[in-house]
């Protein structure tokens, strides 16, 4: 059997659909989702106010946005992709023009009711765009340089755009995401040898430049990579953060020291406390037993939709899960490989806990696509 | 729309595949972090935690208190009063420049230390606290705590602060506290931590200095949870310092600013003893300053003007300053002579008014000569030319031994700043420091307390009172530390000649009482207060034969600097003495005229506890003394009949 039919036989319908719901991911996001509220309201000081509870408000809004997406079918949503695409392109030239300021950054849109970070809704977009676009693509052309041309520039525009902010953890995150789905798409083993073996070879050339004439970066920004590669040469100035952040991490200990008690996040030692650093007050109040609980709940989440996708004979809902899956995995990853001093500081928060509305609201619209998919398996 | 999707089998095969590539990538990455975790919250645990408490536990001194200053009656001399001040960090300040133009619509700066503020705002680390402005009013202050969060990292603080409530009476003695300088922490080799604290006060000179280690105290501790900015959170606990030790001083309130009002006007110092125990009763150099400035921190313009002034304002006349005693120095050849046996009561010197001295003329202050004279006339009428008679007789090592003996040429034990030792030559000492033989000029010229011979007011004092008693006479600053008496300064018997002492004094009874004496003008003709003193004045000048033949200028002919020095040191009352003072004015012209009516006035003071009644005095002096006691009571703050400056 060379073809699928879907059929409505096969497809769950009506209210039908919530049976075939994928209930254990929605828990676990509601696990993951809670640990969020708990570190919000610890952070505060006891409070949930002014974090805790627009966060829970939001997670209910992004919880019905997720039932509302996954009954719709997914072929709904694949014919939908480049719209999505074309519209994220747009907002992101819009926050070019009309964006507010954050942080010296340029980087939402102020909607009235939310602010919408367009960099966000690529990270989704462009998924839907790849999945769609491989979906479309004969499998016999997969590996020709032209059509391995197109998905290179739908992600290098979005990227180049987001660079402009300067958002650099967002750009890092749509490149690898979408190399991922490529890489899963059955694009040779060659082209991704190239470009690992050319990033390799450019930071060589970048590190062998210094001091020399052809220096390549300038000197600050050296002085950047030197405090990353040993933080404590500079630990009131750039290095400072990640510096606290490991103190933090690391003075929580075997069971941590309760809930409520961390000092250092309570005492402001640590920036963006509520949102990017989050993790750390985790590890701090909950110990290492409290930090792998909640990097186990993350995997559990990126097993099931990996499992999810495996099992789905759809091309599209297939790459779409599996992207969503990468895309997030992407984001607990950097976000603890930078707070525990592996990564240079980029901002990217933990999904699901770090404070932020736009965020949180989109990866709940993804993991609704990733359940309509899920319902809308072919049987 | 709905439309089959291709290559099913195939592309889920490749899905798969790459899946579980990808899968296996994703998993090592997680057990990567989850190996860090371990690393860092479970191998480094302790050190991290360490780290933490470090972080959040900040350990803060509390200044002690510094140790308060009396005078003998226990009047207040230096004290501790809270202190506003308005301090800034830079690190939450952010822009220093907009957040003190903010400030400086609130309180008046002053610019000279907003200049200096923004120096250290620019040098400190980010997490000291510098002072912005100091003594500021309560007016201000509460201005600044309404509007600090208009004013970001500034933070008013009450502190203490030193006062000299008597101003310039007290400052040669006491001195004065500062703020600690980068050149005072050079000269530790382990600075007390508080010494870091910035702007943290220490004596800099006189007492304050000297005895540094008494006041200071020890500083407590408190153990504060801070957070990142540097603000404290709470406070954990506490231990509070030691504060410095309070001193009493032997100054006598009352005569001291009496001294010091009485002085106004001449360069000139005084120190009253108190002849039984050795204690000063006041000690006083002038012109002074106001110590109070200094407290602060002196601005330059004021500062400068304290260094230019002619009559030198800062240096501590009465122990630091060192002048030819003159012929107050006579009663010390006289005595030297009379131990060694060279002249007797009786024997006389004739005075031409010279005598040549191999082939050199030295005069006699009385051009005509004073004819015949004996120990008594030549002590009271201060012949010059007995004394050099004497100095040929005696030699210089026996006068300048005496003169170590009667408490010359030492410099005494005592809490202030550059207590100096004056000079008693000797033969070895010439050759030592002038690379040259001693001549007998030398010892013609140190017979009248010319030449070589230095000495300091307080020494002059010392001298004086060792006369009167006859006792080893050491001075004394402090009377009690701590509410514990001091060792008495009244020291053991010279070993003199009881016989020899009583002329001498009988003949400095005569100076003051004696119809011939030189101070005959200054008396006291109260009995019971009867006063044996000895005029000096002392050449600053070399006087040549040319003009020596056309007439000596007169003082007042000359420019100021170039005038004698006028000296007196006496004791009263004469039967029973008291007290011992020694005046010195600089450049003042003859000791009987400048120097003697200030030391009338100071004994008569000191005898009488307040100001004396006019009958003390002789007749035709009286209205003239009238109006200088309304007068200098006028600038003395709490004087009898005045209200009390507590201002």
């Amino acid at each position: 059997m060379s073809y699928l039919e879907y059929t409505v036989k096969t497809t769950p319908s009506g209210l039908r659909k919530v049976l075939y719901f994928n209930w254990a991911l929605a828990i676990l996001l509601t696990a993951v989702a809670g640990v969020g509220f708990l570190m919000l309201y610890s952070v505060a000081g006891g409070s949930f106010s002014p974090w805790a509870e627009p966060q829970m408000k939001r997670f209910a809004l992004g919880f019905v946005g997720m039932v509302v997406i996954a009954m719709v079918p997914i072929w709904f949503w694949r014919n939908m992709s480049a719209l999505a695409y074309i519209v994220s392109i747009l907002l992101l030239i819009a926050v070019e023009f009309a964006g507010a300021h954050g942080k010296g950054a340029q980087r939402w849109l102020d909607l009235g009711f939310m602010r919408l970070q367009p960099s966000e809704l690529m990270k989704i977009s462009l998924v839907m765009a790849l999945a769609a676009y491989y979906d479309w693509l004969p499998m016999a052309r997969t590996s020709r340089p032209l059509w391995v041309l197109i998905p290179v520039i739908l992600i290098l525009l979005p990227v180049a755009l987001v660079l402009r902010q300067p958002d650099l953890g967002t750009s890092i995150l749509l490149i690898t995401g979408g190399g991922v789905l490529m890489f899963l798409a059955g694009v040779h083993w060659a082209y991704f040898a190239v470009v690992i073996a050319a990033i390799g070879g450019m930071v060589t050339a970048v590190f062998q430049s210094r001091g020399t004439d052809w220096q390549m970066l300038a000197d600050y920004q050296y002085r950047r990579i030197d405090t990353f590669l040993d933080p404590a040469s500079d630990p009131l100035g750039a290095g400072y953060h990640i510096t606290q952040s490991k103190i933090a991490l690391g003075s929580g200990g075997w069971t941590g020291r309760g809930f409520m008690q961390g000092t250092q996040s309570r005492l402001n030692f640590l920036p963006e406390k509520h949102t990017d650093f989050i993790f750390t007050t985790l590890a701090e109040e909950f110990g290492f037993i409290g930090a792998v609980s909640l990097l186990a709940l993350y995997a559990l989440i990126v097993v099931f939709c990996v499992s999810s996708a495996l099992a789905n004979r759809d091309r599209f809902a297939s790459l779409l899960t599996l992207g969503i899956a990468v895309t997030f995995f992407l984001f607990f990853a950097v976000n603890m490989s930078m707070v525990m001093g592996l990564a240079p500081v980029v901002g990217v928060p933990l999904p699901l806990v770090s404070y932020g509305g736009s965020a949180m609201l989109i990866l709940m619209l993804g993991f609704g696509m990733v359940q309509s998919a899920h319902i809308h398996r072919p049987r | 729309m709905r439309r089959p999707s291709r290559d099913t089998a195939e592309s889920q095969r490749r899905i798969t595949r790459r899946s579980l590539f990808l899968g296996g990538g994703m998993t090592a990455m997680v057990g990567a972090l989850a190996l860090r975790m371990r690393y860092l919250q479970v191998e480094q645990a302790d050190q991290f935690r360490l780290l933490a408490d470090e972080n959040r536990i900040n350990i803060r001194l509390i200044p002690p208190s510094r140790g308060r200053i009396f005078d003998r009656n226990g009047m207040t001399v230096a004290e501790n009063v809270p202190s506003y001040r308005i301090t800034m960090l830079r690190e939450e300040a952010g822009d220093v420049e907009n957040v003190l133009a903010r400030l400086s619509q609130l309180v008046d700066l002053d610019p000279e230390e907003l200049e200096r503020a923004r120096r250290d705002l620019e040098r400190l680390r980010a997490d000291t606290p510098v002072t912005v402005a100091e003594r500021v009013s309560w007016a201000d202050i509460s201005r600044v705590a309404v509007n600090t969060p208009a004013l970001p990292g500034v933070t008013p603080e009450v502190g203490l602060s030193r006062r000299y409530p008597h101003g310039e009476a007290y400052a040669h003695v006491v001195g004065y506290v500062g703020p600690v300088s980068d050149r005072d922490l050079e000269k530790l080799d382990a600075p007390d931590a508080l010494l870091l604290i910035p702007r943290f006060q220490i004596g800099k000179i006189g007492l304050e200095a000297e005895r540094e280690d008494m006041l200071r105290g020890e500083a407590g501790t408190k153990r504060v949870e801070v957070n990142a900015a540097g603000r404290v959170m709470r406070e954990l606990n506490r231990q509070e310092g030691i504060s410095g030790t309070d001193i009493q001083i032997t100054l006598d309130n009352a005569l001291q600013t009496y001294t010091h009002a009485r002085l106004a006007g001449e360069s000139a110092a005084t120190v009253v003893m108190d002849c039984e125990t050795g204690d000063l009763l006041a000690c006083a150099s002038s012109p002074s300053f106001d110590p109070n400035l200094f407290v602060r921190g002196i601005s330059v313009a004021d500062y400068k003007a304290l260094l230019d002034d002619e009559y030198r304002p800062l240096p501590n006349k009465a122990v630091q300053g060192i002048y030819p005693p003159g012929s107050t120095f006579k009663m010390v050849v006289a005595l030297a002579a009379l131990e060694d046996g060279q002249v007797d009561l009786t024997e006389t010197v004739y005075c031409p008014g010279h005598l040549e001295v191999s082939g050199r003329r030295f005069h006699c202050w009385k051009r005509g000569g004073h004819g015949n004279v004996d120990l008594h006339r030549s002590i009271r009428e201060s012949c010059d030319v007995f004394y050099y008679e004497m100095a040929m007789r005696v030699g210089i090592e026996k006068i300048s031994a005496m003169a170590r003996r009667l408490g010359l040429g030492q410099a005494f034990d005592l809490p202030m700043t550059s207590v100096a030792a004056g000079l008693t030559p000797t033969k070895d000492w010439k050759i030592v420091n002038r690379g040259a033989e001693w001549v007998i000029g030398d010892s013609v010229n140190a017979a009248i307390g010319q030449g070589f011979v230095l000495a300091s007011p307080l020494q002059l004092a010392v001298m004086s009172a060792r006369l009167a008693t006859g006792r080893e006479v050491m001075p004394r600053l402090i009377k009690s530390v701590d509410g514990v008496e001091a060792p008495s300064g009244r020291g053991n018997g010279l070993g003199l000649n009881e016989n020899n002492l009583r002329e001498v004094r009988k003949a400095m009874y005569a100076v003051s009482n004696n119809r011939r004496g030189t101070a005959y003008s200054s008396r006291i003709i109260e009995d019971a207060f009867r006063m044996a003193g000895k005029t000096g004045t002392s050449q600053v000048r070399n006087i040549s034969s040319g003009e020596r033949a056309s007439g000596v200028r007169r003082n007042s002919d000359l420019p100021w600097r170039q005038r004698d020095h006028a000296l007196f040191v006496n004791f009263a009352p004469f039967d029973n003495p008291k007290i011992a003072v020694a005046v010195v004015v600089e450049h003042g012209g003859g000791g009987s005229t400048a120097a003697a009516p200030i030391a009338r006035d100071i004994t008569l003071q000191a005898l009488y506890g307040e100001d004396p009644p006019l009958a003390a005095y002789p007749t035709k002096d009286r209205g003239r003394i009238k109006t200088q006691q309304e007068k200098l009571r006028q600038y003395r703050p709490g004087a009898p009949g005045e209200e009390s400056d507590r201002a």
